[in-house]
């Protein structure tokens, strides 16, 4: 159990490093496709810093208790988030015994809290850009939502046929997606794939969904009030919640580990370093899918408006998903099994 | 059933969006924007009066920095107004270096304005990608100038530099480069999904309110008005280009309707018009003379013998730019008058800005490519710290005034 609360604080101290990394790897990638120089890789770092040390400026106008108490929820809550998401994930590949399953449900609760945190931070700060953002910000919560239950109760039916816990993300490590699949689930596979790549920037809010946040139309959106140390703790939020949504996805979609793939094992000087390894595999994966999901999306686009990505999202986005999930129910070597 | 309750939203005098101080309040129902008032005044630095104190030549440097992309417009109209009152004739050759700095200019300030629109509907990536070839034209002005952006080529009568061959090597290879890179860059401008996403249908302005409301440039032409000054009222060696016409939608196959992606049209075809221009300038490169061979003294002495009035248009790239002035017998104007395209272009942003989403204002206001500080007026404060709403027709009676003064002071 103490190994288990140890790993719990060393996921939650790498992760901010991770996270903060991933949103600078972000940055360079995004520079070096626009043919700039970019950022150092550790610029987020830098910021953080910085604010930590700067005034937190709170607007006569805003409901104080809430707007400073929003962004320490929003960082609790996506703390959470990381934990619930990658505690048994590392605890499975480092061979602990792990106390918690990973329940989808609350994990999908918990993706909901961080925002609305967010959100009823800038509804208290105010100011009307922050108002107007978090009503686009509410716009793409609700369209969103969809896609991403019909993603998580897909998996959980295909997992239903087997001997695990349906809602568990442990039982995913076990039975993927791909192993049991035939032509039909595989294709399902790839489209609710698709579909959780098409909600990452949105749950990022990243071009060409960041209407909450667009600078040049309502200078930042939800964030405009926020300075300081309140500004710095909805970035490390970000940072979090980025890293453990990423991680969602390589785990809902790919949670294969490197000696499993290659059955390969290292060790030096008698000791094995498989778990580190693995670690690195997994933040790498976690940096693949940030990448295709993030930054080449918001490289190649423009900004939508408010009411366009409601309809990419209630049409198009649910419409993928729901394909993908008649296929997965459809797949008929499932059924055998 | 119809919500009746708007909010006020402010947008400027500082806003990420704009590149220069303006006001504008909009009233807002849910994401549409019902109303609009503009307030000018924030960036006005007196330039009209600072030329009252300087001589004839030193006002071409002054009026160069009225605008920080129109540098070549603006002293470009002033020298029209001035050869206009004193009769110069300018030599052909300088006459030609003329529309190939000015055709230059209009270049690099489209390229800049693709590069500013890009990035206010959130695509930053072609932001930096016109901006990164725009840096040829700029390296291209340098060495022809000897200054990126505030050239100082222009004196009364003529250039100040020549075109050696030298740089017209540097000039061949630089339209090498942009008619290498044309069909790239204007394909990623007009066939984009999400830019035609984001441009079409957005802030619409008819022919018929283009042309009440006196929209000039692109502005007008974007709205279908045939309307160029470089082809209406020529100058420089804009008259013996045989092809020369006003660009419009049309030239890629569609009817103009007046929204943002046709005027976005109309300066990615005015870049291969300049890049035409340019070449055909090159080519028919007259030999002679590149000024009329006074000096500045010289210059001065003539002019300040000299009294009337005298007016200079030029299309800037933004749209006409207009000078006038008045000369009595002084070692300046007694009186200079700048009208730069923003001014008139200002009011074809009320149209525009009538039944659009938040998310379409920046774009929509940057679609005129509005440079504030040329068009900004003095906002007429009482002592008080008060402020007075002056009608129209006030108004009116008191620039006749104003310049009826001006007039009788001068010309007895």
């Amino acid at each position: 159990m103490y190994e288990v609360i140890g790993v719990a604080i060393a996921i939650v101290i790498a992760g901010v490093i991770a996270g903060l990394f991933l949103k600078g790897i972000d940055r360079k990638l995004a520079a070096f496709m626009q043919s700039r120089i970019g950022p150092p890789i550790a610029q987020p770092i830098y910021d953080i810093l910085k604010l930590m040390q700067k005034q937190t400026i709170i607007p006569a106008t805003s409901v104080r208790w809430l707007f400073t108490g929003a962004p320490l929820i929003a960082l609790t809550s996506s703390i959470l988030l990381l934990l619930y998401i990658s505690l048994s994930y590392v605890c499975y590949i480092i061979g602990l015994q792990s106390p918690v399953q990973g329940d989808l449900i609350v994990i999908l609760y918990l993706i909901l809290l961080q925002s609305i945190a967010i959100i009823s931070g800038a509804f208290a700060s105010g100011s009307p850009y922050a108002s107007i953002g978090a009503q686009r910000e509410m716009v793409i919560l609700m369209s969103t939502e969809l896609p991403i239950a019909v993603v998580v109760v897909s998996i959980a039916w295909h997992v239903a046929d087997s001997m695990y816990n349906p809602f568990a993300l442990q039982s995913l490590f076990e039975y993927t997606l791909w192993h049991h699949a035939g032509a039909f689930g595989v294709l399902g596979g790839i489209l609710l794939f698709l579909t959780m790549i098409l909600v990452l920037p949105a749950e990022m809010s990243k071009v060409p969904f960041d209407q909450a946040e667009a600078e040049t139309e309502i200078a930042e959106g939800m964030m405009v009030e926020y300075s300081g140390k309140l500004l710095a703790f909805l970035l490390l939020s970000d940072a979090f919640k980025a890293l453990s949504f990423s991680a969602l996805i390589v785990i809902l979609f790919f949670p294969y580990t490197f000696t499993s793939l290659f059955g390969l094992s290292f060790s030096i000087g008698g000791y094995s370093i498989i778990p580190l390894v693995e670690i690195i595999f997994f933040l790498g994966k976690v940096i693949f899918i940030y990448s295709i999901g993030v930054t080449v999306i918001r490289v190649i686009m423009a900004r939508l408006k408010i009411s366009q990505v409601a309809k990419v999202f209630l049409f198009a986005v649910s419409a993928i998903s729901i394909i993908g999930m008649v296929l997965i129910m459809l797949d008929p070597k499932m059924k055998m099994i | 059933m119809k919500s009746d309750i708007t909010y006020p939203l402010n947008i400027g005098p500082v806003h990420p969006a704009f590149k220069e101080p303006i006001k504008f309040t909009f009233r807002i129902e849910g994401e549409k924007v019902v109303g609009a008032d503009i307030d000018f005044g924030y960036t006005h630095r007196a330039i009209e009066r600072i030329a009252q104190e300087r001589n004839f030549i030193q006002i071409i440097y002054l009026l160069e920095r009225v605008c920080g992309i129109c540098s070549f417009s603006h002293p470009m109209a002033y020298c029209l107004a001035i050869e206009d009152v004193a009769g110069i004739e300018v030599p052909p050759r300088a006459r030609y270096i003329r529309t190939i700095v000015g055709e230059l200019e209009r270049l690099h300030s489209h390229l800049l304005w693709t590069g500013v629109a890009a990035h206010e509907i959130g695509f930053d990536t072609l932001f930096m990608y016109t901006w990164n070839i725009r840096e040829k034209v700029l390296d291209c002005l340098e060495e022809l100038t000897g200054n990126r952006i505030n050239y100082a080529m222009l004196t009364i009568g003529g250039v100040r530099r020549d075109i050696t061959p030298d740089n017209a090597q540097t000039i061949h290879q630089m339209l090498e480069y942009y008619e290498e890179l044309y069909n790239r860059t204007s394909e990623i401008l007009l066939d984009d999904l999400t830019l035609r996403a984001r441009t079409e249908g957005v802030g619409v302005l008819t022919t018929e309110q283009a042309e009440r409301l006196c929209a000039v440039g692109p502005t007008a032409r974007g709205s279908g008005l045939m309307k160029d000054v470089r082809v209406d009222y020529p100058v420089n060696a804009y008259y013996e280009i045989p092809w020369l016409k006003p660009i419009s939608p049309r030239d890629i196959g569609k009817e103009p309707i007046g929204d943002v992606y046709d005027r976005m049209a109309v300066r990615v075809l005015e870049i291969q018009q300049a890049i035409k221009i340019i070449q055909f300038c090159m080519e028919n490169l007259p030999q002679g003379d590149i000024n009329t061979g006074s000096g500045a003294v010289k210059m001065i002495n003539t002019l300040k013998k000299l009294e009337g009035e005298g007016i200079g248009r030029y299309e800037a790239p933004r749209g006409e730019v207009c000078h006038y002035v008045i000369l009595d017998n002084q070692e300046h104007p007694v009186q200079i008058k700048v009208k730069a395209p923003t001014y008139s272009n200002g009011f074809a942003w009320a149209p525009m800005l009538t039944n659009i989403e938040i998310a379409d204002i920046p774009i929509v206001i940057a679609s005129i490519d509005p440079c504030v500080a040329c068009a900004d007026r003095m906002t007429y404060v009482q002592t008080d710290g008060s402020s007075t709403t002056i009608s129209w027709e006030e108004l009116h009676a008191k620039s006749i005034q104003k310049y009826k003064g001006a007039r009788k002071r001068c010309m007895k």
